[in-house]
C-alpha cells in the first residue's frame, strides 16, 4: 500500500494530503507519525489532487513529516455476540483488558436508512415503573424518545432507572443495552458503570465511552459504532436492545467543531446547516422491521444550553424524534424527583401503546385529564401571584390544589420505586382527578367515569359486599 | 456532491454516476465541470470513475399504478425496493415508478375517426375504486385516432394509434419540475371539506387553494396533515412525508387501508399516493420528493379529479435546498437560504389551483404545507416567506398542545383568506344561518382573550356578570367546538351538519343565558346550569341527535325554573 508524505496543511482535525491515486469519500486513512504512531482518519473531501482527511483522533504530533495511507474502504466494524458485557472505547477498541472482538460480521457505520416499507409499527408498551413516562408520555417498543435536561439535574439518575426497570410485562424475550458515552466526565462514567456492575446490566451491555479528555471528533463514530452493534443485535440476533447515547450535546459541539475547521458556512447559532440531517442519520435508526422478531428502542440524554429548548440542539432533535421527556430545575429545586415536567413532554408513539388490552381503556383519557387540570393550575399559579388566592374561584382553588398534589404524588416518586401501570399510575391517576368536580373532567366520558372514578368503584364494591381494593386505598410505597 | 468534466451536459440533466451507476442530476454548469448532485450515498466514489448522461430531465411515470403506491423522494417504489434489496436502502438499485408488467383493462371513451388534442381523455381503467383517466399527453398535439384498442394492456403496449403514426400508451412521462399546462385557472369557491371543525368550522380552505400549518416540535402538524389525507372530501390524496420520521409513514402505511372514506364507504388507501422520503434518506431525493408529488397531483386533476396534497414538511424540503445550496458555494441569503427560496416556494404552492383542464373539465390541486420553525419562531425565513404566499393560515401553538388542547390551532391568530368567496356555498349546503353564527363564535373568542387579560390582573371574580356568561360560552366553545380528539373512533370526523348542530346548541345556551340575565337571574346560576355539561359527550355520540334533544329539554326546564323562582 502507498504511503503518501505530502501533507500540505492542518487545521483542527482535518489534515489536507496531496495524492496521485483516486481515493474515494468516506474512505478509511491511518497517518503515521514519525514515532510510529498510527492514528486513524477518515477522506471528507477527494478530488483529483487533494484529499482532506477529518483524524478522530488529536492532530497532536502529526506533521508534514507524517506518513498517510489509504486503506481503500470504508469503515467498517466488526460485530458479534461476545460483544455484550464488553466496554469499548469511544472507536471501539476494548477498554476492559479483555481480547479484541472477534468478528461474526463487518458492517459500515453509517448505516442504511430502514426502508420505510419494511419498518413495522411500534406498538409494545414498555413499563418503565415511572409514572410521568407510562402514565402520560408513555415509551413503546422501537420508538426514539430523548431526554432533554439541563446540566446539573439528575438525567442520568432517570436514564439508569429506565434501563433498570424498563419492561415489557409478562414478556421474557432477550433483551440488551447498548450505551455510548460522548464526552462524558469520569465521574459519569463511574456513576453509570457502577450501577451497572451493582446490578448485573453489564452482562446484557455493550458500553462504548469517550470521555472528556478523549478527541473531540471520535464523538462522531462512536454514536454510529453503538447503533450499528444494536442494529446488529436486533435485526441479526433477535435482541430488543435499549440504546442510550448521552450527551447528545456534546456530540453536536463535535460536529460544530468540525464544521468550523472545515471553514463552512454555519448555520444558526454556529451550527452546522445539515445538522438536522446529521442528527436524523442517528436518531432514525431506531425501530422494528416487519418479519423480524428484535427492535431498537433510543433513548439519548442531552443537556440543552442554558436550559433553553429552542437552542438548535433540542429543537432539532425534537423535530426528528418521537417526543420528549423534559426534565425541569424548577420541580428539581422544590426536590422533587424525578423532577420531569409533563407538560412539554411528550410521547407521540403513546396512543399506539396503549388502551384496552395493551394497558387499560382509560389510559389515554385519564392521561389528558391530568394534562389539562395539571396545565389549569399550573396557569393559576401564575395569577395568583398577582391577585393572591382569595380572589379564587372554588373551582380555580380546586384546580390549584390539584397541582401540587400531582406534583407531590404523581410525578414524584423514589429512585428504586417501580410503580405497574394499573395498579398504580393510572389508579393513582384517578385518585387525584377524584380531588376535582366531576364535571370538570370533560376529557373523561360518562362511561368511563362510571366505571373507574373511585367514588363508583366504592359505590360497586359497597354494592357487591366485597372490599376490594379501591383506588383510594392505594398508596405509593418505598419513597 | 460529484464534479464531471467532459460531458455534455445541460442543466438538470439525469446522470449515472460511477461504477455502481448511482442517480444523479446535474444542478451547476461550470466551464468545463459539470456539478452533479447524487440521490444516493457516495461513500467510496473515487475521482476517475465514469459519468454518463441520460440527457433527460428528472421525470415521473404516469399511469395507472400510481394508487396506493409508496415511492420515495424521486419516484422508486419502495416496495419494490424492498425486493430488490432488503429492509435497508442500499444504493445503486434502479425501479421504474410503474410496473412494466402489469395488465390493466383499458376501455375507450372515444372511437376512430374522433379528433382529441392534447390532454384529451381517450380511455379508462379501473385502477381501485377509482377510475383512472387516460389522456394525450399534453406535449403531444393529438389528431384523428386512426385505431383504439379495448383490452388488458401493460402501460408500454399501445392502445391507441393516431393518422400520422403517433402510438399512444397508458403512460406518460412528465418532467417533476415543469407544471403541466391547464385550459384557465379559475376562483376557489367551493370549501375542502375536512371533518375537522376548527378548519371547516373557523378557518375553512377552498378546493384549489393554499394552506400552511406552522408550528413547533409536537405542536401537531403531522397529525393535522394526516387527518387531512384522511377526512378531507377530496378524490385523490398524495401525501408528502418530506425529510420527516420513518415511523410515520408506516403508520399512514398500516392505518390508510384500515380507514373508510365516512362518504363512500371506500378504504381510504385507494386514492392514495403516498411519498416518504424520510429524514435520514439521501437530501437531493428529498429536495425532488416536492416536485414529484406535486405533478402525481397535477396529473390527477386532469383528469377531472379534486386532488389535496400535504407537505410534511416544507421546511426540510427548503433546508435540503440550503444544504445543496452550501455545497455549491452559492451565496447565502437570509439564514444562510439560497436566494431563491422565495421564488422556488412560490413556484411550488402556484402550482395549486382550481383549473379548467385541456379536456374542458374542473378540477383542482389543493396544498396544505407543514412547517417547521426553529425554536417555533415564525420570523424565521420559511414562515415568513410561505405565509405571503398562502391563503390559509393555520397556527399552530405549543401552549396549547402543552396543555392537550388539541388540535393546538391559535384562533386568534390564524386565518383563512376564503371566507368571502366560500360564504355563499355555506349558505346553500350547510343552514342559511351558518355563517352568522361562525361569526358570533369569533367574536366571542375575541372578547374572551381581551377579558382574560382583565381576569389576569383581578381575577374572574371582579368581571361584570354579563362577561362572566361570555367567559363561560367561550369556553364550551373552545372545549366542546375547538378540542377535537384526532384519535378517538367518532370524533375524529364531524360532518358539517354535526358542526352546525354543536355550534347552534352552544349559541342556543348563550342566547338564553343572555335572556335569563336580562329577567334578573343571577349570573351563578346561569353558569350552574347542568344540561351543558353534557355537551362534550356530544362529540363521541355517533347518534348524537338524541343525546343533543335530551340536553336541550333538559336546558329549557332547568332556565324555566330558574326564570319562575
Ligand atoms: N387533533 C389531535 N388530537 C389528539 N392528539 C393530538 C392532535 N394533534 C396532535 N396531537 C398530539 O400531539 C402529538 C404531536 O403531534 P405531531 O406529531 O403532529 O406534531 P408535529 O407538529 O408534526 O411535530 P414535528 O414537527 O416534530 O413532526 C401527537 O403525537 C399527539 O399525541
Amino acid at each position: 500500500m502507498k504511503e503518501y508524505r505530502t501533507i500540505s496543511q492542518i487545521a483542527g482535525p482535518l489534515v489536507f494530503v496531496e495524492k496521485t491515486e483516486p481515493v474515494g469519500y468516506n474512505e478509511l486513512v491511518n497517518i503515521v507519525q514519525a514515532d510510529g504512531t498510527i492514528k486513524r482518519g477518515q477522506v471528507l473531501d477527494t478530488s483529483d489532487e487533494l484529499v482532506v482527511v477529518q483524524c478522530f483522533e488529536t492532530t497532536a504530533g502529526i506533521g508534514r513529516d507524517s506518513g498517510v495511507r489509504f486503506l481503500g474502504e470504508t469503515i467498517k466494524m466488526p460485530v458479534g455476540r461476545q460483544m455484550l458485557g464488553r466496554i469499548l472505547s469511544g472507536s471501539g477498541k476494548p477498554k476492559d483488558g479483555g481480547p479484541e472482538i472477534v468478528p461474526e460480521k463487518r458492517l459500515d457505520i453509517g448505516g442504511a436508512a430502514i426502508n420505510p416499507y419494511a419498518r413495522d409499527t411500534p406498538r409494545q408498551f414498555i413499563q418503565t415503573g415511572i409514572s410521568t413516562i407510562d402514565g402520560t408520555n408513555t415509551l413503546v417498543r422501537g420508538q426514539k424518545l430523548p431526554i432533554f435536561s439541563g446540566s446539573g439535574l439528575p438525567h442520568n439518575e432517570i436514564a439508569l432507572q429506565i434501563a433498570r426497570q424498563a419492561k415489557v410485562p409478562g414478556s421474557t424475550e432477550e433483551f440488551a443495552v447498548v450505551f455510548a458515552a460522548m464526552g462524558i466526565t469520569k465521574e459519569e462514567e463511574n456513576q453509570f458503570m457502577q450501577d451497572f456492575e451493582r446490578t448485573g446490566a453489564l452482562e446484557h451491555a455493550v458500553v462504548f465511552l469517550n470521555l472528556a479528555d478523549d478527541p473531540a471528533v471520535e464523538r462522531i463514530v462512536t454514536p454510529r459504532l453503538a447503533l450499528t452493534t444494536a442494529e446488529y443485535l436486533a435485526f441479526e440476533l433477535d435482541y430488543h436492545v435499549l440504546v442510550i447515547l448521552t450527551d447528545m450535546t456534546n456530540y453536536c459541539e463535535a460536529l460544530r467543531q468540525i464544521g468550523a475547521a472545515r471553514e463552512e458556512v454555519p448555520g444558526r447559532r454556529g451550527y452546522p446547516g445539515y445538522m438536522y440531517t446529521d442528527l436524523a442519520s442517528i436518531y432514525e435508526r431506531a425501530g422494528i422491521i416487519k418479519g423480524k422478531k428484535g427492535s431498537v428502542t433510543q433513548f439519548s440524554i442531552l443537556t440543552m444550553p442554558g436550559d433553553d429548548i429552542t437552542h438548535p440542539i433540542p429543537d432539532l432533535s425534537g423535530y426528528i424524534t418521537e417526543g420528549q421527556i423534559v426534565v425541569s430545575r424548577e420541580l428539581h429545586r422544590k426536590g422533587i424527583y424525578p423532577p420531569i415536567n409533563v407538560l412539554p413532554s411528550l410521547s407521540r408513539l403513546m396512543n399506539l401503546g396503549i388502551g384496552e388490552k395493551m394497558t387499560r381503556e382509560d389510559h389515554k383519557k385519564v392521561s389528558d385529564q391530568l394534562y389539562a387540570g395539571y396545565a389549569e393550575g399550573v396557569d393559576l399559579r401564575g395569577l395568583v401571584a398577582i391577585v393572591g388566592k382569595d380572589a379564587l374561584s372554588e373551582r380555580d382553588r380546586l384546580f390549584l390544589e390539584f397541582a401540587d398534589l400531582f406534583e407531590d404524588r404523581f410525578v414524584r416518586q423514589g429512585h428504586n420505586e417501580d410503580r405497574a401501570i394499573r395498579e398504580d399510575t393510572l389508579d393513582l391517576g384517578w385518585e387525584l382527578l377524584a380531588t376535582l368536580p366531576e364535571e370538570q373532567l370533560v376529557r373523561i366520558d360518562r362511561e368511563m367515569i362510571q366505571k373507574f372514578h373511585p367514588r363508583y368503584r366504592k359505590k360497586a364494591a359497597e354494592e357487591s359486599g366485597t372490599s376490594s381494593a379501591t383506588a383510594s386505598d392505594l398508596r405509593s410505597e418505598s419513597m | 456532491m460529484v464534479t464531471a468534466v467532459d460531458l455534455d451536459a445541460h442543466m438538470y440533466d439525469v446522470v449515472k454516476v460511477g461504477h455502481e451507476q448511482l442517480m444523479g442530476e446535474v444542478i451547476k454548469i461550470q466551464g468545463e465541470n459539470i456539478i452533479i448532485q447524487v440521490y444516493e450515498d457516495t461513500a467510496g466514489i473515487r475521482p476517475g470513475e465514469p459519468v454518463e448522461n441520460t440527457g433527460l430531465s428528472l421525470a415521473v411515470e404516469l399511469g395507472p399504478g400510481l394508487l396506493t403506491s409508496i415511492y420515495d423522494g424521486i419516484q422508486r417504489p419502495l416496495e419494490v425496493l424492498v425486493e430488490k434489496m432488503g429492509d435497508f436502502i442500499e444504493r445503486g438499485v434502479t425501479a421504474p415508478g410503474l410496473s412494466h408488467e402489469k395488465k390493466w383493462e383499458f376501455v375507450p371513451v372515444k372511437k376512430a375517426g374522433d379528433t382529441v388534442g392534447p390532454g384529451t381523455i381517450i380511455g379508462e381503467v379501473q385502477e381501485t375504486n377509482i377510475v383512472h383517466r387516460i389522456m394525450v399527453p399534453p406535449n403531444l398535439k393529438g389528431g384523428v385516432i386512426r385505431e383504439i384498442r379495448t383490452g388488458s394492456f401493460t402501460v408500454e403496449e399501445t392502445v391507441c394509434v393516431l393518422e400520422d403514426g403517433t402510438e399512444l400508451t397508458m403512460m406518460q412521462k412528465w418532467p417533476v419540475r415543469v407544471p403541466r399546462p391547464v385550459t384557465e385557472k379559475k376562483n376557489p369557491d367551493i370549501p375542502l371539506i375536512t371533518g375537522q371543525r376548527i378548519l371547516d368550522g373557523l378557518f375553512p380552505i377552498a378546493k384549489g387553494g393554499t394552506a400552511a400549518i406552522p408550528g413547533p416540535f409536537g405542536s401537531g402538524k403531522t397529525v393535522t396533515q394526516q387527518a387531512l389525507a384522511k377526512w378531507s372530501d377530496a378524490e385523490i390524496v398524495v401525501y408528502i412525508g418530506c425529510g420527516e420520521r420513518g415511523n410515520e409513514m408506516t403508520e399512514v402505511l398500516t392505518e390508510f387501508p384500515e380507514l373508510e372514506d365516512p362518504r363512500t364507504g371506500k378504504p381510504l388507501m385507494e386514492r392514495t399516493v403516498l411519498i416518504a422520503n424520510t429524514s435520514n434518506m439521501p437530501v437531493a431525493a428529498r429536495e425532488a420528493s416536492v416536485y414529484t408529488g406535486i405533478t402525481i397531483a397535477e396529473y390527477f386533476r386532469d383528469m377531472g379529479y379534486d386532488v389535496s396534497l400535504m407537505a410534511d414538511s416544507t421546511s426540510r424540503w427548503a433546508e435540503a435546498m440550503r444544504e445543496i445550496s452550501s455545497r455549491l458555494e452559492e451565496m447565502p441569503g437570509e439564514e444562510g437560504y439560497p436566494a431563491y427560496l422565495a421564488a422556488r416556494l412560490s413556484e411550488f404552492y402556484e402550482r395549486a389551483g382550481r383549473v379548467e383542464t385541456l379536456n374542458q373539465d374542473m378540477g383542482s390541486v389543493t396544498v396544505i404545507g407543514a412547517v417547521s420553525p426553529p425554536g417555533g419562531d415564525f420570523s424565521e425565513p420559511v414562515t415568513q416567506n410561505t405565509l405571503r404566499i398562502v391563503k390559509v393560515f393555520w397556527a399552530l401553538d405549543a401552549k396549547l398542545a402543552q396543555r392537550r388542547h388539541f388540535p393546538a390551532i391559535n384562533w386568534l391568530n390564524s386565518y383563512s383568506l376564503y371566507l368571502d368567496s366560500l360564504h355563499d356555498w355555506y349558505d346553500e349546503n350547510v343552514n342559511p344561518e351558518w355563517n352568522r353564527i361562525r361569526a358570533w363564535a369569533m367574536e366571542v373568542l375575541q372578547k374572551e382573550s381581551e377579558l382574560q387579560e382583565i381576569v389576569q390582573l383581578v381575577g374572574s371574580d371582579a368581571l361584570p356578570e354579563e362577561e362572566q356568561v361570555t367567559i363561560e360560552v367561550a369556553r364550551l366553545i373552545r372545549e366542546v367546538f375547538l378540542q377535537q380528539n384526532a384519535f378517538d373512533p367518532v370524533d375524529t370526523y364531524c360532518s358539517m351538519a354535526k358542526q352546525y348542530d354543536m355550534l347552534k346548541a352552544i349559541k342556543t345556551y348563550a342566547d338564553r343565558a343572555s335572556a335569563a340575565q336580562r329577567a334578573g337571574v343571577l349570573t351563578s346560576q346561569i353558569v350552574a346550569i347542568k344540561a351543558k355539561n353534557d355537551l362534550p359527550q356530544v362529540k363521541f355520540e355517533k347518534d348524537y341527535n338524541v343525546l343533543l334533544e335530551k340536553i336541550y329539554a333538559q336546558m329549557e326546564a332547568e332556565f324555566t325554573a330558574l326564570k319562575e323562582a
